[in-house]
């Protein structure tokens, strides 16, 4: 499953990420890190019976620990099938299929919003 | 040699004997038949576009209210339309934006909402005649309250258009969409093998009086779109259409996150196959088509070219920059385009649309001019401080203070041994390091990352760079990063006062 979590300014210089794997063992696919001297936001992959375990480990160190269950929604009406969103997405959301129909695989979708900010049709966003 | 004329090709749409075919068909059958034999068998070729075409806009006539108003200034849901023309016309463009919610909402969104049969607030105001006494006017319209709703669009379907990439640091937003930093990205327009004026490259059959497909409707071009530039291959095309007629499925608003609005149109033109040399055109590839990738983080009118490309290359999904693959993105639907050139081969097909002659041919020479323009753009060099106090970056922060209150000069380059651009020191820096009591090398408290420019850019360009990164200054920098002067938010508020 896809995590988010969130570093807060007091616990920024703290290595809360590498301790956390280290204690338990698990291991987390990063695949958004904005981090800098103020805040900490990642985004990782991890397997769903792993995540109680790695959520307690992080979330005992001071970060918080969200799940990202709003996968990208498209409204079929609102879109052109332009493919706009094809280049920008870091996660090859978005495809064409031979009949130069636009494919959605939500299941890569890490809910950056890069997208959302493309779409000329306003015919994105993440999901509740 | 196969000679036909539209009036043998009309007479077989009228008794159901037309062959027409699409001009992504066209490619195979040219390819198996040969040009002559394409000619003889195929007698329209139907094209297609389905993109965003910002110069589009609606000319309409409201009717005269009691008692009645000649319209000076008028707005549709905060939208504001040109009526300088008569009491109760207006020409609403699609790309003006909404006095309230900015460019989410624009001209477009407007037509978009009146062919969809929502209601649409009018509010205008007026300076009052004898003849026309009446002040303000506000009431609420629908498409069918207007007498004419005219799509008028100065300039649609370009023969080709170019693509866009971003080799700066940051974001762009363009009406190319998003441009990813370091060549993260293309984007590109146009419906290559079914693009109408790429299919009729010189303009043999498309011309005046041309009846076409326009957003579900027949409609008509009614000349060469503005900015025409046929000889670098950027013709353009002035249409005409009833939005009456027209069905939301051909014709949809859309915003540019950071640019603002555009009409997506779905054009669609047919060709009448009347000799060999139309059908040898109609059977363009689109690896015949090329165009170019052009550099937008260059915020000039010439943007450098980055490399050539064709629509085959556009298409794959990734075109290669320095050896990596960039990922593309077409900001016009391919698959539209071929719903438009396969719509209109049905009603062909069907005898509900007759393919026209010109009344006349369109320019296919040429090229549009840049604006001519009286006033010289101040450039960098014209207002920047050419007095400059550097430092090196090894002296103490005592050595800085001291030239800076010396100097009465707020900023101070950084430069190394051999005279280049390292850092800059404010006197904010200093004040930063005596309060944490920091007295070591200039190198250690400068800024290392400096926003610079060049001494020929034009100042509103440095002034756009200093506004969105919010700093007050800029060394000016030649191409050897040697300092040659500071350009500060002081100089431009100097120009500025000069300007007005």
């Amino acid at each position: 499953m896809k995590i988010k979590i969130c570093i807060p300014t007091e616990r920024i210089h703290n290595p809360i990420i590498s301790e956390s794997i280290i204690e338990t063992g698990i291991l987390l696919n990063i695949m958004v890190a904005n981090i800098d001297s103020t805040y900490g936001e990642l985004i990782a992959d991890v397997k769903d019976s792993r995540f109680d375990k790695i959520k307690n480990a992080l979330e005992s160190r001071g970060a918080i620990v969200a799940i990202l269950d709003r996968p990208i929604h498209r409204d079929e009406e609102e879109c052109v099938e332009c493919g706009a969103c094809i280049s920008v997405c870091p996660m090859n959301v978005y495809a064409f299929d031979e009949n130069w129909s636009l494919c959605v695989d939500e299941k890569k979708c890490i809910q950056c919003g890069m997208c959302i900010k493309m779409c000329p049709h306003g015919a994105l966003k993440l999901g509740e | 040699m196969v000679e036909k004329s539209v009036h043998e090709i009309n007479k077989k749409i009228e008794d159901g004997s037309v062959n027409v075919v699409t001009a992504e068909e066209m490619v195979g059958i040219v390819e198996n038949l040969g040009v002559e034999g394409a000619a003889r068998e195929v007698d329209v070729v139907t094209t297609g576009t389905f993109g965003a075409m910002c110069s589009s806009g609606l000319m309409l006539n409201l009717g005269h209210s009691e008692p009645p108003i000649k319209i000076q200034k008028v707005w549709f849901n905060n939208v504001e339309a040109y009526s300088g023309i008569a009491a109760v016309d207006a020409y609403l463009g699609a790309a003006q934006i909404s006095n309230t919610r900015g460019i989410q909402y624009g001209g477009a969104h407007v037509i978009e909402d009146l062919l969809r049969g929502k209601e649409i607030n009018v509010h205008a105001t007026s300076y009052g005649t004898d003849c026309y006494p009446r002040k303000v006017l506000d009431t609420t319209i629908t498409l069918d309250d207007l007498n004419e709703a005219v799509l008028l669009n100065p300039r649609n379907a370009y023969q080709i258009y170019n693509a866009a990439t971003n080799s700066s640091k940051r974001i762009l937003n363009t009406y190319m969409g998003e441009l990813l930093p370091n060549f993260g990205n293309i984007t590109y327009s146009g419906a290559g093998v079914l693009s109408p004026l790429s299919n009729d490259p010189t303009y043999e059959t498309i011309g005046t009086g041309t009846r076409i497909f326009i957003g579900g409707a027949q409609g008509y071009v009614i000349g060469n779109g503005t900015q025409h530039s046929p000889s670098s291959g950027f013709g353009t095309l002035m249409l005409k259409g009833n939005l009456k007629e027209m069905s939301p499925e051909y014709l949809r608003a859309a915003s540019f996150t950071g640019y603002g609005t555009t009409l997506y149109m779905g054009i669609g033109i047919p060709i009448p196959i009347l000799n060999e040399k139309i059908a040898a055109a109609t059977a363009v590839r689109d690896e015949d088509i090329t165009t170019n990738v052009l550099d937008y983080a260059v915020g000039s009118r010439d943007k450098p070219v980055v490399r050539m490309v064709n629509y085959a290359e556009l298409r794959s999904g990734s075109v290669q920059i320095e050896g990596k693959d960039i990922p593309t993105s077409s900001l016009s639907s391919f698959k539209n385009a071929r719903k438009i050139a396969n719509e209109l081969k049905e009603w062909v097909k069907h005898g509900t649309f007759f393919v026209s002659t010109p009344v006349e041919r369109l320019c296919c020479e040429g090229s549009a001019k840049p604006m001519k323009q009286t006033q010289a753009v101040p450039l960098v060099k014209d207002v920047m401080s050419d007095f400059i106090v550097t430092i090196k970056k090894d002296q103490t922060v005592q050595d800085a203070a001291k030239k800076i209150w010396e100097n009465s000069f707020n900023h101070l380059a950084v430069v190394s041994d051999t005279g280049e651009l390292v850092g800059i020191l404010t006197a904010w820096d200093i004040s930063k390091a005596v309060a944490e009591n920091i007295f070591d090398s200039v190198e250690s408290v400068m800024t290392k990352k400096v926003l610079t420019c060049a001494p020929n850019e034009p100042v509103d360009l440095a002034a756009r760079r200093l506004d969105r990164y919010g700093v007050s200054a800029m060394p000016v920098i030649d191409t050897q990063r040697r300092v040659l002067g500071i350009i500060t938010s002081d100089n431009i508020s100097k120009l500025l006062a000069r300007r007005y």
